[in-house]
This record gives C-alpha cells, sequence and structure tokens, in this order.
C-alpha cells in the first residue's frame, strides 16, 4: 500500500469544535486513480490535505510509502510536499508575479536544483502539457485550462509519487474540465502516478477508476469504477 | 537557506512591485542615514574650525594679570593699583619648581607699522624668548626672539601673517628688511605664520614681536609686565597651584593674598574644556537625532513589510505546499527587508558625502566636514543589521503561515 488511513481522527478547536473526520480507514495502492467524493463539508479537502501533509490529524494513523506521518518537523513535511507529492488546487494557485516557466520550476529552486537545469526541465514539462509558447507569460494572460494545465506542470515537474488534486475542474467549463481530466488518465496510465481528485461533481468522479465516498467525516462505500458508468449523467461528458 | 540567481532577481522584482511603497519606505532610511552622516562630518567641520581659533597656544596654559586691589590690607587702602613684573617670574618660577614655563608680556595697541607706501594697524608685543612655549609660532622666514635679543635690547621684530601681507604684497623674505613700527625703527627678524584667534594680548597674525625688555624702555614700563603665561608640569593640575602663587605675589606686592580681584587667573584649559564639552552635547544630539530618524526609519520597513506578509499569505502558502521550508521563508522576508534597507542607506551614505564634499568646497577646505571611510563602513554594517532587526518580525510571522491557511484565505 502506498497510503494508508487507520482511523484517522480530525477535530477543528474553536468556538465550537468541528470533529471533521471521525475515524478514516483507507488504502490506496501505487498506480491508482482515485477520487474522493462528498458533499462540501464532508470533509474530504481536510481528508486531502492529511493526505498532502498540509495539515495534521489528531488521532489515528498515516502510513505513506511505509512511513509513519505523524508529528513530521516542518522540515521534513516540506521535504516530503516537495519530493513525494505533487499538488493541484481549483483555483489553480499560480503565482501571479511569475511566469509559466517560472512557476513550473518553482518545486526545483525549493529542492535545490541547478539555475539552469530548472529552465531546462520546466520547459520540458510545459512542452509535454501543449504551453511551450506560453512559457513566458504571465498567469493572467491564460485562459483557465491553460493555468490548470501550468499547474499540473508544476506539480509533475519532481516525480511525485502522488498527485492530490483538489477539486481541479472547480473553475473550468465542461470542455476544459474533460480535457484537464483526460490529462489526468493519461499520465496516470502512462506514468503511474497515483493520482488522487477531490471533488463533488459526479462526472468527474466517474473519470476515475476508484470512487471513494465520505460522508459526514466517514467513508461511505468504495466503488470499483473501471468500467466508467457509476454517473447517470456523466458517462459521456461531465455536467455542468 | 537557497541563494542562486533567481533569489535575487526574485527579490528585486519583488520591491520593483510596489515601486511606490518602497520608495516611500526606503527614503525613511536614505534621509535617516543622510541626517546621521551629514551631521557627525558638519559637527566634526564645525569642531576643526573652532579648534583653528586656538592653534598654537597651550592648551594647559594660565594667564594671570594685575589689577586694581578690592580689600584693604596691611595699611594700604583698598583699590591700589599695581603692576606684575619680570621680578615676580623669576620668583614663581623659582618658588614653584612645577610650573614648566613662567614667562611675561607687555603690549601696546594701536599702533600702525609703515614700510615704504605700505601700512598696517598692528599690536606692538614685547615677549620673553621662551613665549614661545605658550604660544608656538610657525615661521615662515628667519627666526623667533631670543634670550640675546632680550638681553641685549635689540631693536628687532618677528612680524605677524597679516602685517607680513599688508607690508609686503610682493611677497619675498622680508627678513633684514627695516620698517617703522609706531615711533620707531626695527629690523625684522622673522615672519610668523600662525593664524590662532585666542585674543590675550593681541592676535598672532596682526602683531609686531620685539624683546620684551625694549618694549618695557619704549614704552616706559620699567620693569612691569602685562600679563604673565604660566604652564604646569606635565600631569601636574595647574588649578592646584593658584594658591601658592596667589601668595607668593600678594606678599611681593602686599595685597590680601586672598583678594581674588585684584590678581586674575585666566585658565585657558577650562576654555579648552569648555569648547570640548559643548562638542561633545552637539555629538551627542548629532547621533541622538541622526539613530533616532534612522530608527524610524527601521521601524517604517519593519511595519511595511509586515503588511507585505500580510498581503502574500496566499503567495506563501503555495511555496510552502510546494515545499518551501519555513527557513526558506524566513530568509526571504529577511532578504527582502536587507536589500530595501541596504539600497536605500546606501544611497543615503552616497548623497551625504557628497553634499559634505560640496561644503568643504564652499569653505575653501579650511576644515574637513568629510566623515571618515571607517564611518562609512561601519554605517554600511549598521545598516545591515538595522535591516535584518526589521525583517525578522516579519519573517517569523511569514514563517508561521502554514499552507492550509493560505488555502483558506482563498
Amino acid at each position: 500500500m502506498l497510503i494508508e488511513l487507520k482511523d484517522v481522527n480530525k477535530v477543528y478547536t474553536g468556538a465550537q469544535p468541528l470533529h471533521v473526520l471521525k475515524g478514516i480507514n483507507l488504502g490506496i495502492d501505487s498506480g491508482e486513480f482515485v477520487s474522493i467524493m462528498g458533499a462540501s463539508g464532508s470533509g474530504k479537502s481536510t481528508l486531502l490535505n492529511i493526505l498532502g501533509i498540509l495539515d495534521n490529524y489528531d488521532s489515528g494513523e498515516y502510513w505513506l510509502d511505509g512511513r509513519l506521518i505523524k508529528n513530521l518537523s516542518e522540515k521534513e513535511a516540506a521535504a516530503y510536499r516537495n519530493r513525494k507529492i505533487g499538488f493541484i488546487f481549483q483555483s489553480f494557485n499560480l503565482i501571479s508575479f511569475k511566469t509559466a516557466l517560472e512557476n513550473v520550476e518553482l518545486p526545483l529552486f525549493y529542492m535545490g536544483v541547478a539555475r539552469k537545469k530548472r529552465q531546462s526541465l520546466a520547459m520540458e514539462y510545459l512542452d509535454r502539457l501543449g504551453l511551450r509558447d506560453w512559457a513566458g507569460h504571465y498567469p493572467n494572460e491564460m485562459s483557465g485550462g491553460q493555468k490548470q494545465r501550468v499547474a499540473i506542470a508544476r506539480s509533475l515537474i519532481t516525480h511525485p509519487q502522488i498527485i492530490l488534486a483538489d477539486e481541479p475542474t472547480g473553475a473550468l467549463d465542461s470542455k476544459t474540465s474533460e480535457e484537464v481530466m483526460r490529462l489526468l488518465a493519461d499520465l496516470n496510465r502512462e506514468e503511474k502516478v497515483t493520482i488522487i481528485v477531490v471533488t463533488h461533481e459526479s462526472g468527474v468522479a466517474n473519470c476515475t477508476n476508484k470512487i471513494v465516498h465520505i460522508k459526514d467525516g466517514l467513508i461511505g462505500a468504495v466503488e470499483d469504477n473501471t468500467g466508467h458508468n457509476s454517473s447517470a449523467f456523466g458517462t459521456s461528458t461531465i455536467m455542468k | 537557506m537557497r541563494l542562486d540567481k533567481d533569489t535575487f532577481r526574485e527579490i528585486g522584482d519583488s520591491l520593483v512591485r510596489n515601486r511606490s511603497r518602497s520608495l516611500l519606505t526606503g527614503f525613511g532610511i536614505f534621509w535617516g542615514l543622510f541626517m546621521l552622516l551629514f551631521l557627525v562630518g558638519g559637527g566634526q567641520g564645525l569642531k576643526e574650525l573652532l579648534g583653528k581659533n586656538f592653534e598654537g597656544f597651550a592648551s594647559n596654559a594660565i594667564v594671570i594679570f594685575a589689577d586694581n586691589t578690592t580689600k584693604a590690607y596691611n595699611g594700604f587702602r583698598e583699590d591700589r593699583s599695581w603692576n606684575l613684573t619680570q621680578d615676580d617670574i623669576l620668583r614663581l618660577k623659582t618658588l614653584i619648581p612645577e610650573l614648566e614655563t613662567a614667562t611675561g608680556a607687555v603690549s601696546a595697541w594701536g599702533w600702525t607699522a609703515v614700510r615704504n607706501a605700505h601700512t598696517s594697524s598692528i599690536v606692538f608685543k614685547g615677549i620673553n624668548a621662551d613665549y614661545e612655549k605658550i604660544e608656538t609660532p610657525r615661521l615662515k622666514y628667519g627666526r623667533y626672539i631670543t634670550e640675546a635679543d632680550v638681553m641685549t635690547e635689540r631693536k628687532v621684530c618677528v612680524i605677524g601673517k597679516k602685517v607680513y601681507e599688508e607690508l609686503f604684497p610682493e611677497g619675498g623674505d622680508p627678513c633684514g628688511q627695516t620698517i617703522k613700527a609706531g615711533p620707531v625703527f626695527l629690523k625684522i627678524v622673522g615672519v610668523d605664520f600662525s593664524t590662532g584667534n585666542i585674543n590675550i594680548n593681541g592676535d598672532a597674525s596682526s602683531a609686531v614681536v620685539v624683546p620684551v625688555s625694549y618694549a618695557q624702555r619704549l614704552l616706559n614700563r620699567g620693569k612691569n609686565v602685562d600679563i604673565v603665561c604660566l604652564t604646569a608640569k606635565a600631569g601636574i593640575k595647574s588649578s592646584s597651584l593658584e594658591s601658592r602663587i596667589r601668595h607668593i605675589v600678594a606678599r611681593e606686592h602686599s595685597f590680601d593674598p586672598t583678594d581674588k580681584g585684584a590678581l586674575i587667573f585666566f585658565y585657558l584649559e577650562q576654555f579648552f574644556n569648555m569648547v570640548d564639552t559643548l562638542f561633545r552635547g552637539v555629538n551627542f544630539l548629532v547621533w541622538l537625532v541622526g539613530l533616532g530618524t534612522l530608527l524610524a526609519g527601521a521601524i517604517g520597513v519593519s511595519n511595511i513589510m509586515m503588511v507585505t506578509v500580510k498581503e502574500r499569505t496566499v503567495e506563501i502558502g503555495i511555496r510552502r505546499a510546494i515545499g518551501a521550508t519555513p527557513s526558506d521563508i524566513l530568509s526571504q522576508i529577511m532578504l527582502e527587508s536587507v536589500a530595501l534597507t541596504v539600497t536605500a542607506g546606501s544611497m543615503g551614505i552616497v548623497f551625504s558625502v557628497l553634499i559634505l564634499n560640496l561644503v568643504e568646497m564652499i569653505t575653501k577646505g579650511q576644515a574637513a566636514f568629510q566623515i571618515n571611510f571607517g564611518t562609512a563602513v561601519l554605517s554600511a554594517t549598521l545598516l545591515a543589521v538595522l535591516g535584518m532587526l526589521a525583517g525578522l518580525a516579519p519573517a517569523l510571522r511569514a514563517m508561521k503561515i502554514r499552507p492550509v491557511d493560505a488555502m483558506r484565505d482563498e
């Protein structure tokens, strides 16, 4: 198992403590293409944050690639995020004052790769995603689909084992959503990258091979979707 | 901490992105450093200018002179006039071994020196040969008055710079030539170029200096002198000798040794101390004002960096999510702060050096206003430290930003 969660709990403390995850048990193998589906407030984003070591959990165990992820120092966590995990966000989260190329090479900068190497690698990835001509453009000069592709290039550049996508199509129209999902599916198939997508759209979930339903902080059902026919609406397209 | 070309480009970019903000914040630092260095340079120049007035004068000298008595004593009424004499000088020298020098002078004011068609208003000064230990001459030509001149009452003189320039506008060595000073003809033996401005018995540049014995005879003063100048030996506080001097002189001239009005003491030391204290005060103010302004500037930088960090929460969160360690973020903010401070401050250094140079040009190089290289290096170091201190609080705050915080801010 690449990812294994055992009875993971998460409570947001505050004026009114919020028990978001109430004992999650989940295993994901290397090379899987999984979606985590649930309504808003079900805890799916929190789960993704924990998987991405962006947030910590209160009890339980999270094993990533055979190592228990608990009480990591900030430095270790940063190294894990940098090398093992790639992130794709709903709002792309590109740095607005950096060009596409600079955005893509940023993870390599924090990895300590030399400048020349960074640039050529970043260019290579942009090229693979069909954005060679856009390398010098700033995010606000690009369409949503292009921005998301830059973000995907950025997430791929350190060769992570896992890609975590938080509502990757949330800000895109149905056509670009399909493109992005197809891109992720290709990546999964050709490069055997483990991809976990968080979504509340059944059409998006239907593109993945396994659907994990989460409801009120608990795993409801794990559905095998290798036939891609789980959604009544989404068999042929992503409904918006 | 990772440093490469991009690190610096990024710092430059983020400073340029908020151009007017960086300019305004940087101005605080610029002005602070300019003020500090300009005031330091200015204070030092002024001190030097003022110091020129004391040039050549023994800073530990005591000058004493006689005035009418203010107390009745030993059968004499008060308000009696008396004079210091050559004998008093000898007596003081003999009885107080702690004295290094004791010498006297007589003067006559309002005289005119004439040579051909040239005239100059002068102070006619008779001195003992060892007077040069009190007021050091800077001889341009010839020699000073000697012991032999005094003993043989030679009609020779040493003329001051102003007298020389007015009587010899064509320049050249005037030694051996004769001028008329007041009613008498004198042979020039030396020219004194010292420009000290201490005016105890006429300033040096408009003086015509002759042997004291000759002056006394010419002015009908007998053995009297106007002033006696004394210096104590090294390590002896000159004011500790005052009461002994008073007693010796008072016994000889029959006035009350406690009569402070009869024998007046003037300590040059006090005068020098006063000037020293004054400038120490000025210096203190300079540093207070300069450092205060600089500190205010640094606080401005700190404030602006706080705002920047707040604004860039999402960006910093993104960086953290893709693998930046807290120390990466810390160093980024610190370096931005240091870069802003050092850039602005260096301009302050350059500008103050420029202005001080201008001041030096205007004052025609009479004094060194320019700050020295060490001060410049010191202030540059100070800047870097200030920049780091200013960046510390914002950087620590930036370090605390967690990646999820950034996501939530959307």
